[in-house]
């Protein structure tokens, strides 16, 4: 199986420079992105078969190139084929989706060779069995998300986005590199397989704080989440999907390796930050999301909110592995990588919807939509579904993951320690209340978009997207529903992963009657999702049909009631600020320091009346603005020193060499 | 599970949507009564509930096939949710596939769809309930999430049957944490079933526009679904309050006739002191303006988030 995935990685290589010269036309695109399909659902298919092979052992493949003197290994184990599963099942109908997209694309040679190359280095980060693959897959995954984020580079909005990325993912990966580094110790072994043999004492602490700077930073935690919201929704809609919905995933992956795997035994402290900057990621995600009026960077924010839901559950999961309640941490490790499978199918859903709605009306602003379930009934369904699985609603995915991370959080009494036990009430607390704003959301998202009288003529005239995006939002649709009323199939499958990752498995669950899932005790805890799907469409076809036989059937048509104020603009809906505006009052005046003031004409006048609602982004005022401000003043100062002359040149030089030497005399 | 456990589960979903509307009947009866007026027959609310789904519906012109499907759907959740909360008889089949987090998830759905049918005309009424029915849920669904900890981390247990069997057994006794979490109950019920001082049931006017906001374009047979969905909510409520707190008289499964009947009657006397002390604190308040109800459902969240964290702290392993 490796073999075959190492040799997938490369044939993406491949299709990403023939995209070079297919982007020329239409036809030779939609061949590149086809091909993207079927390599990642071939991609899928081997790890699929590796996550589920009994007790199969590593196999990796040899290159004999790579760091001097060093050699690369790939390969797959049960952790890496879980998430290459993940990432390529996603990534495979994406691809299908950019199809459809590539007829419309105005610059494709910006986009078709660079798309290839991002899942390739995708893949690469998970097949990596060292750490030197490692770092040039996940350059390369950034690097090709930057092309591709800056494909679009006129307006200067996208390539502020994409300066900011460019910063941020340098900066994570220069954490990674240090992490490794610190890992490898002095003898420099840099595969896995002897870092785990190797490793330096007393590390671990230290690459955890590296590997949530560095993966955090890419998979957007709190407060190094600033780059996600700008970059994310200014690539092409199918990459959006990609960056948000499975490039997300990888950085989980990251961190996930380098501390479950890698840095040795956790200590109990280790969840204690993980814990506090994941609650704080998952709800300030929710409440950004909620003041976004732009559908695209409403749903980046919210994959903020969900990537705080994951790592609430690999903290939950280190805190019980630390104190040898393996099957808590099991079940708390399963919980947080169901929701890496269910996020990965919503977002991409969701971005793909938004992607449809841009296209067929050039709006992402809400403001500016409503009343497409009408001109576009299809791309209204699939996103619907994406919604109600990404508020965590049964009989939805998103709310299975959910409740398992729920069950996690009433195991916690059992911790020994009174810091996570004090820690962890809250922590749920926090994410019950980020489920119930990501409803409020959803609402606004589909509700402003979909739902009402269209607000502009772009929204009236929409048109439904062509039938390669139909197909792929709708299998997505139709993979959210499956995850949810079937999850016992999956969490059976991430048997192999848990026990890899914290040493114990769930029970197998497909088992079990009415094929619910059942974590610890039947008695403690049970869900079946497809039980309560069948009785909720019983129950409804019972009451319809009741309805029918019982009662009239006369339906009139009529103008919606005016309350006695016949007005015919839809301007008078409510619009996403004010759908907004109680959240914001409630919760906003303190996150984002919001300040709404009103300006009335005196009466008689005909002036307008002016409302105007200020935001601070308080994230960005308190860390990023005083750290820009900072290196531009360093930077000034530092100028004087670009018109020195040769003699004050070598002078420096001078003194550094010796200032050097004397650091390196001194350390040893 | 033995034919008699799923017959008994059969008759208790029967049971809760035949008897809602007389839970509704009931309570507008008591109300009526403690403000010096006769009030209509406790009967009324079936023949409002006939009449309305005799009658023509009237649909705006722009609605969308989302606004006629979600009274059924709404009405759907609500009552697989209803039919999951143990009534007259606990342990019952259908406790093993859905537990109290899965009830508290279910009625968020049909708020979600509720939330979405007020939005689909485009009027502003609608949008109006719907925001603040989002702004409301985002504060009590948290809260309720809250209290249900508190009762599983007692019982060890999410399961309403289990919780349901604990607090009769001996075990439970009085404790501050139960009673917060009880407190916690409480309020988001009066807030989650639009009564007075969160909102009012009983007008259809634009001060209230909260539940009736989202539904003033609704007509016909989809008004008298949504009314139905308003009064089994409002009797899975007060069914899961009997059953976590006064679990006396429940029959357990298999228990025999006798012990049915007698379940069922502890139920309907539970359900009426409840319905009473509902009405009794509604009359004896007035309403609350808009953004006064988030610091009263924020005081619910506090209550239950101190329930928990007091059990985190006092009680080792469970």
């Amino acid at each position: 199986m490796s073999q075959l995935a190492a040799s997938g990685v490369g044939f993406l290589l491949v299709l990403s420079v023939l995209g070079i010269f297919a982007a020329r036309r239409a036809s030779g695109s939609r061949l590149i992105y086809a091909a993207c399909a079927a390599v990642c659902a071939g991609l899928a298919g081997a790890a699929l078969l590796r996550l589920l092979a009994p007790a199969a052992g590593l196999e990796s493949v040899e290159i004999p190139v790579g760091l001097p003197l060093g050699r690369t290994f790939l390969g797959l184990d049960a952790l890496s084929a879980a998430f290459a599963v993940i990432i390529n099942l996603a990534a495979s109908i994406v691809s299908g989706y950019a199809i459809g997209y590539a007829a419309r694309a105005r610059e494709p040679q910006r986009v078709v060779p660079f798309y290839p190359a991002f899942i390739a280095g995708m893949n690469l980060v998970l097949l990596a069995q060292d750490a030197f693959s490692f770092l040039v897959g996940w350059e390369l995954m950034s690097l090709a998300s930057w092309a591709l984020v800056v494909s679009e580079h006129r307006s200067p909005e996208n390539r502020r986005a994409a300066l900011v990325y460019l910063i941020m993912a340098s900066g994570g990966a220069l954490t990674l590199l240090l992490a490794f580094g610190l890992l490898a110790g002095p003898e420099g072994g840099y595969s896995f397989e002897a870092i785990r043999r190797l490793r330096a004492p007393g590390v671990g602490p230290i690459v955890l704080l590296l590997a949530l700077l560095g993966a955090g930073s890419k998979a957007g935690l709190v407060p190094l989440h600033a780059w996600l919201p700008l970059a994310h929704p200014a690539a092409p809609s199918h990459v959006s999907a990609l960056m948000s919905g499975v490039m997300t995933k990888v950085a989980v992956y990251g961190f996930v390796r380098l501390v479950f795997d890698l840095a040795g035994a956790p200590a109990w402290w280790w969840s204690v930050p993980v814990l506090l900057i994941a609650a704080i990621t998952a709800l300030l995600g929710v409440l950004y999301a909620l003041m976004e009026h732009d559908l695209k960077r409403l749903l980046a924010y919210h994959t903020v909110e969900n990537i705080g839901i994951i790592f609430i559950g690999l903290g939950l999961a280190l805190a019980f592995e630390a104190s040898g309640l393996r099957a808590a941490a099991a079940l708390a490790f399963a919980a947080a990588i169901f929701h890496v499978f269910n996020h990965s199918l919503f977002k991409s859903l969701l971005f793909m919807g938004s992607g449809a709605v841009l296209n067929a009306t050039g709006e992402r602003d809400m403001e500016h939509l409503g009343g497409l379930i009408r001109r576009m009934p299809v791309t209204a369904v699939a996103f619907l579904a994406g919604c109600i699985a990404i508020s965590a609603l049964p009989p939805f995915n998103g709310f299975v993951s959910e409740w398992l991370t729920f069950q996690a959080i009433l195991l916690s009494p059992q911790l020994p320690q009174w810091v996570p036990r004090l820690l962890v009430p809250a922590v749920g607390a926090t994410l019950a209340c980020s489920a119930a704003l990501a409803a409020a959301c959803f609402v606004k998202a589909f509700g402003m978009s979909f739902l009402g009288r269209p607000r502009t003529v772009a929204a009236s005239s929409a048109a439904e997207t062509d039938r390669f995006s139909q197909i792929a939002m709708l299998s997505l649709a139709l993979l959210c529903l499956l995850a949810g009323i079937l999850p016992g199939f999956v969490l059976d499958s991430l048997g192999a992963v848990t026990q890899l990752a914290v040493g114990a498995k769930l029970a197998p669950q497909s088992a079990q009657a009415w094929l619910r899932i059942v974590p610890i005790d039947i008695h403690r805890s049970a869900y079946s999702g497809l039980f309560v799907f069948v009785m909720i469409l019983l129950a409804a076809a019972a009451t319809a049909f009741v309805v029918r036989r019982v009662a009239s059937h006369a339906l009139r048509r009529s103008p919606a009631w005016d309350c006695g104020f016949p007005d015919a603009s839809p301007a008078t809906q409510y619009t996403a600020g004010s759908f907004a505006q109680p959240i914001r009052r409630v919760f906003g005046s303190v996150v984002f320091r919001a300040r709404e003031q009103v300006t009335l004409p005196k009466p008689g006048d005909t002036a307008v009346a002016r409302l105007q609602v200020e935001l601070r982004d308080t994230v960005w005022d308190a860390l990023y603005a005083p750290i820009i401000r900072l290196v531009a003043a360093t930077a000034e100062r530092l100028n004087r020193m670009q018109f020195l002359t040769i003699r004050n040149y070598l002078t420096l030089v001078f003194a550094a060499l010796v200032a050097l030497l004397i650091i390196v005399g001194t350390w040893r | 599970m033995s034919y008699s456990d799923w017959l008994i589960q059969l008759a208790q979903t029967a049971l809760v949507l035949g008897l809602a509307p007389l839970l509704s009947g009931v309570t507008r009866k008591i109300r009526a009564r403690l403000l010096r007026r006769q009030g209509p027959s406790i009967l009324q609310p079936y023949r409002d509930l006939l009449k309305l789904i005799r009658k023509e519906a009237v649909v705006a012109e722009n609605a969308s096939w989302l606004f006629r499907a979600a009274p059924y759907l709404i009405f759907a959740t609500t009552w697989v949710a209803a039919a999951l909360v143990p009534t007259f008889a606990s342990g019952l089949p259908l406790g093993a596939v859905a537990d109290l987090i899965v009830i508290v998830a279910l009625l968020g759905t049909a708020r979600f769809l509720l939330a979405l049918a007020g939005l689909d005309v485009g009027t502003s009424f609608g949008g109006l309930g719907s925001s603040r029915e989002m702004l409301f849920a985002s504060l009590a669904e948290p809260a309720m999430l809250m209290a249900v900890f508190t009762l599983s981390l007692f019982a060890g247990s999410t399961q309403l049957s289990s919780i349901s069997a604990y607090m009769l057994g001996p075990g439970a006794g009085v404790d501050i944490s139960l009673a917060l979490a009880l407190v916690a109950l409480i309020i988001v019920s009066i807030g989650e079933n639009a009564r007075i001082p969160v909102d009012n049931p009983a007008t259809h006017l634009e001060l209230t526009m909260v539940h009736e906001a989202m539904i003033l374009e609704y007509s016909g047979r989809h008004l008298a679904v949504l009314e139905a969905a308003a009064a089994v909510k409002l009797l899975l409520y007060l069914s899961l309050i009997a059953c976590v707190f006064t679990p006396w008289g429940t029959a357990v499964a298999g228990a025999g006739v006798l012990a049915y009947l007698i379940g069922l009657l502890a139920w309907a006397i539970k359900l009426a002191v409840l319905g009473f002390l509902l009405v009794l604190f509604e009359t004896a308040i007035a309403k609350m303006r808009v953004f006064r109800v988030p610091e009263f459902l924020g005081i619910a969240l506090m209550l239950g988030l101190l329930a928990t964290i007091l059990l985190f702290v006092s009680k080792v392993s469970r």
